[in-house]
């Protein structure tokens, strides 16, 4: 009894010890360049508050996996989780998350760009800090686009578009006109084809929650970008997603690449990109409907609800999306690097507008508006996603049908009646209709 | 027993042989020697074989990115610390089985391995609400217990059937001479099962090494072995084929270099049954 | 023979490790079972008893269940084939006197050490791209269209990949089988007249018919569960969606746990159909 007693007291020693010293708060993220540089920033944190940091960093599907599974089971295993703005909504109603609605002043939670904010919040209050946000934006190739004979507007059209791309298409060289992503999942060539499909006038359901793969505007949306993509795409689009394309465009064998605006600091930075002094960029197209054909995402910092950690969580998230944090950045490896995105005030440094991409990711930001995605009305919320718990995995199944499309394996017609009956089972099952 | 074989016939099979296992071996020496070059190298057109210039830069990456070390020692310790757990619960049971047959023994084991069966992902959630329950969420604990008892099937199948190759009149003679059980298990069993446990032990140690669901996900920091390390290089954004090729070498180097050092005795008891 | 002694002894040895293995199926299964009748929809914070067999109904009903396991079975034999064709051979080729055996057996068995999330990674971006993978640059230099394996044939990739990684444990478990050889059976053989292909079918194949059971019984156990592979390659798309990957979805992608657990029950179910099965073909001859 003693004995125990004893090796308790040890016990609790060894563990209150090392905490009333410095805590240590674990953080789950996703293995981007930015995080990355994040957490190799980590000292600068630590120097200030004297909280210690342990990363988790993983690859976007397993993170994704691994902190759902984490807190729908309230398993606690992290005290910080980099979500996006899809879960946010969805946790936040779940009071899931913890709200950051008492950041000090110094934090300007005013500063940051009011479409993030809005894409982060549950009724007004903010549930999750942008670490970065971003748009989808059309990056080309200024040298072929001069071969091609052609002049990329600000904001071109589809038919633009794909007419450029065609001409620029060189197999024979590897020359690929344009690389869209393939790979299936939600957040994929979902992401992708669902924006694209709202400046084709398209939407995911009416009204009454019925799906609407059977619109012509669908199959306008999906026959025009498989007739693309045959024509002017690269060998293997239906396997790429972000990663594939950003490596093939880096190698210069795109002529243009339509996708997140945070890629704009990857093909410029000449130490990856042989193309970093080539690349110029433009809104995403669209159909003369209204709508363009770009998405809004975030990256954004969470705590978890029931974290025994949510101050010191909270500092981290206060110094990680902070004004301060960019500076920190921009003064050690440049303005190109800093996350993009997140403020206002960074669009407002004049040092910050030197950048080449810079004006055209905020316009593009702007021009997003999750709360009114369509050319007709939806009941969603969401402009490459519906902020609704059933997405992720509708979505994935859509993909696929779409993706394998894409690899020549079926006609458009048959993956969108697919995509139709699939949507629709689901929907009913989950209690919509 | 040796049988005349020409030089001819020797070389032929010996060109034979060495071509299939370059080709089986190469992706793992291509892993090798694209770690070694930078990331536009990798992918360079044509590809470079050996005639490159040769750079450690993305081990050092890997390596001021992610603790190796601590990654690498959780690694050994979950798959040694299952494997000899393991071992202990299953050379009684293996042993039992073998000298002891019951009518129900052979059912007995066919149904352990069926419990192997069970799709991994379709009990996630139950594992992780029990881990939750007792509050051993990534803790060695925990990993250690589950990767024993997934491991546990194949380990007192092998020794099953090693040990029922031990002829019985051995027993029966020691048996004879008054030696109590443990006299059995101590001074005559064990020396003649030390092969076979000793390969049983390498082959569970590598499955344990390469056990990837349950490791990643009942893991966050403090038990996280290589398999999470992986997890953290795999697609990222840009360039990644060298950086990955790194991580992938130190990942898989430490078990290759095992294997290559004991395959003698991975080989020797690994044939469940399968020779007569 | 056995007296009540070491009976009961007997009893007591395999106890732990039966009462350990009952608890691991038993508890988690129970859990499964559970869920299965429930609607847990854990994002819409929905936990309600009972759906009866709803989930069952659903889960079966659905096309992509019985494609999937279409695919499981199609997965699972393609790479046991392979594995067996090619390791009977590998090991006929490495029982024959060669200089450097020892090397060519270290070079053969190397894969079997590499995770299958390293070799899906590596075989998927370093090898099977179509624009960067090395097999895109062969067939390139010998004047060909480079093939886009993943999504050309998908399920015969991850064939591939998967049986890269199992071929050395069979060319293992094969090679001893066949070094255990007689070598005088062989050789009355030969001074009999018999050519090697009939050395082959009526000395060699019998002679090996064990260690083929073995090999397909323990690869069978771990194929069924095949996860990384599909994963990090396709993803599930171009009809590589097997059991345990539909299983995948519908608990983790569509956080649908009551119809996942459906799932894993029938997994759990065609798993001991097809473990009853091979047990009866291994069990006999194991016996013999």
């Amino acid at each position: 009894m003693k004995l125990k007693s004893l090796l308790m007291g040890a016990t609790m020693l060894a563990c209150m010890g090392p905490a009333a010293l410095a805590e240590t708060i674990t953080i789950a993220t996703v293995n981007n360049g930015d995080m990355i540089r994040m957490q190799g920033l980590t000292d600068d944190f630590t120097a200030k508050t004297g909280i210690d940091v342990e990363w988790v960093t993983l690859e976007e599907n397993v993170l994704r996996q691994r902190v759902t599974t984490d807190i729908s089971t309230k398993g606690g295993q992290f005290d910080i989780m980099t979500i996006g703005m899809y879960e946010t909504p969805i946790w936040a109603k779940n009071d899931w998350l913890v709200a950051l609605n008492d950041l000090p002043d110094s934090y300007d939670v005013n500063d940051i760009l009011p479409a993030m904010r809005g894409g982060l919040s549950v009724d007004g209050t903010l549930y999750a800090a942008p670490f970065y946000g971003e748009s989808s934006m059309i990056m080309y190739r200024t040298d072929l686009m001069e071969k091609a004979g052609l002049t990329m507007p600000d904001a071109p059209t589809w038919d633009f578009v794909a007419d450029a791309a065609r001409k620029m298409t060189d197999k024979g060289n590897e020359i690929y006109g344009v690389c869209l992503r393939g790979k299936a999942g939600w957040g994929e060539n979902m992401a992708f084809l669902t924006a694209m499909s709202n400046s084709f006038g398209a939407r995911w359901f009416d009204m009454d929650w019925n799906a609407q793969f059977d619109s012509d505007a669908w199959k306008k949306t999906l026959t025009f970008y498989l007739d693309l993509m045959n024509d002017a795409g690269p060998p293997g689009a239906a396997n790429n997603g972000f990663n594939e394309n950003l490596a093939l465009f880096q190698q210069g064998k795109c002529g243009m690449w339509i996708d997140a605006t945070v890629a704009a600091s990857f093909v410029t930075n000449p130490k990856d990109s042989t193309v970093a002094d080539k690349v110029g960029f433009a809104l995403a197209p669209d159909a003369g409907l209204g709508k363009r054909g770009n998405w809004l995402w975030a990256w954004a910092l969470a705590i978890p609800a029931g974290t025994q950690k949510e101050e010191s969580a909270k500092k981290f998230i206060e110094w990680a999306t902070s004004k301060d944090y960019l500076a920190l950045v921009a003064s050690k490896e440049g303005w190109a690097n800093v996350p993009p995105g997140s403020r206002t005030s960074l669009y407002e440094n004049p040092e910050y507008q030197k950048v080449p991409f810079a004006k055209m990711t905020l316009e593009s930001i702007n021009s997003a508006d999750p709360t009114n995605p369509t050319v007709d009305p939806v009941p969603y919320i969401g402009v490459q996603f519906v902020a609704i718990p059933e997405f992720a995995g509708i979505a994935t199944q859509v993909g696929q049908e779409f993706s394998a499309a894409l690899a020549g394996q079926q006609t458009a017609e048959q993956a969108l009646e697919k995509a139709q009956a699939l949507t629709n089972e689901e929907m009913e099952a989950a209690g919509y209709k | 027993m040796a049988r005349a074989v020409s030089t001819r016939k020797k070389t032929f099979y010996t060109i034979a042989a060495w071509a299939v296992g370059l080709i089986i071996f190469f992706p793992i020496l291509w892993i090798f020697l694209t770690s070694f070059k930078t990331e536009a190298e990798a992918i360079s057109d044509p590809p470079s074989f050996l005639f490159f210039d040769w750079t450690t830069e993305n081990y050092g990456v890997v390596q001021e990115r992610s603790n190796y070390v601590r990654f690498l020692w959780n690694s050994v310790i979950l798959s040694l610390g299952s494997t000899v757990i393991g071992l202990i619960v299953a050379v009684p049971a293996a042993w039992a089985m073998a000298f002891v047959p019951g009518k129900r023994t052979k059912d007995v084991l066919m149904w352990m391995l069926s419990t192997k069966m069970l799709p991994a992902v379709g009990v996630l959630y139950p594992i992780v609400l029990i881990a939750r329950y007792f509050g051993i969420y990534d803790s060695y604990l925990l990993l250690i217990t589950v990767l024993m008892l997934i491991n546990l099937p194949i380990i007192v199948w092998m020794l099953y059937t090693y040990f029922k190759e031990i002829p019985v009149d051995i027993l029966e003679a020691a048996r004879m001479d008054g030696a109590t059980l443990r006299d059995e298990i101590i001074h005559v069993l064990t020396p003649m099962a030390i092969p076979g446990i000793a390969s049983t032990l390498l082959l569970n140690v590598i499955l344990a090494w390469n056990e990837a669901f349950w490791t990643l996900n009942l893991t966050t920091v403090n038990a996280a072995p290589l398999t999470a390390f992986i997890a953290s290089y795999s697609s990222p954004e840009g360039l990644f084929y060298a950086k990955l090729s790194a991580a992938s070498t130190m990942a898989i180097a430490p078990i290759l270099i095992l294997g290559w050092f004991s395959q003698k005795q991975l080989v020797r008891g690994l044939t469940f049954g399968a020779v007569k | 023979m056995a007296t009540q002694h070491s009976r009961s002894a007997a009893r007591f040895m395999i106890s732990p490790a039966v009462i350990l293995l009952l608890g691991w199926m038993l508890v988690p299964l129970i859990m499964t079972l559970y869920f299965s009748f429930l609607d847990y929809r854990p994002l819409r914070g929905i936990f309600d008893c009972c759906v009866g067999l709803e989930n069952y109904s659903r889960f079966m009903g659905s096309s992509s269940f019985w494609d999937s396991v279409t695919t499981t079975l199609s997965m699972v034999g393609g790479i046991l084939a392979i594995t067996l064709v090619l390791g009977v051979l590998l090991s006929l080729l490495l029982d024959q006197p060669i200089w450097g055996q020892g090397i060519v057996r270290i070079l053969v068995i190397a894969p079997f050490f590499v995770m299958p999330t390293v070799s899906a990674l590596v075989w998927k971006n370093m090898f099977m791209n179509p624009v960067n993978g090395l097999l895109a640059y062969l067939w390139k230099f010998m004047g060909l269209q480079p093939i886009d394996w993943l999504s050309e044939m998908p399920l015969f990739s991850i064939i591939v990949i998967v049986s890269w990684q199992w071929l050395p444990f069979a060319t293992l478990i094969l090679l001893t089988a066949i070094q255990s050889l007689d070598s005088e059976q062989i050789e009355a053989a030969e001074m009999d007249g018999a050519g090697s292909l009939s050395r082959f079918v009526y000395i060699i194949m019998p002679h090996l018919a064990r260690a083929i059971t073995v090999v397909i019984l323990i690869q069978t156990i771990f194929l069924l569960s095949i996860f990384a592979e599909i994963f990090v390659t396709t993803g599930g798309a171009f009809g590589t969606r097997t059991l345990t990957y539909l299983i995948y979805q519908r608990i983790i992608e569509s956080q649908n746990i009551g119809l996942g657990s459906a799932g894993g029950i029938f997994a759990v179910i065609l798993a001991n159909i097809l473990a009853i099965f091979l047990m009866r073909i291994v069990g006999k001859n194991l016996d013999a």
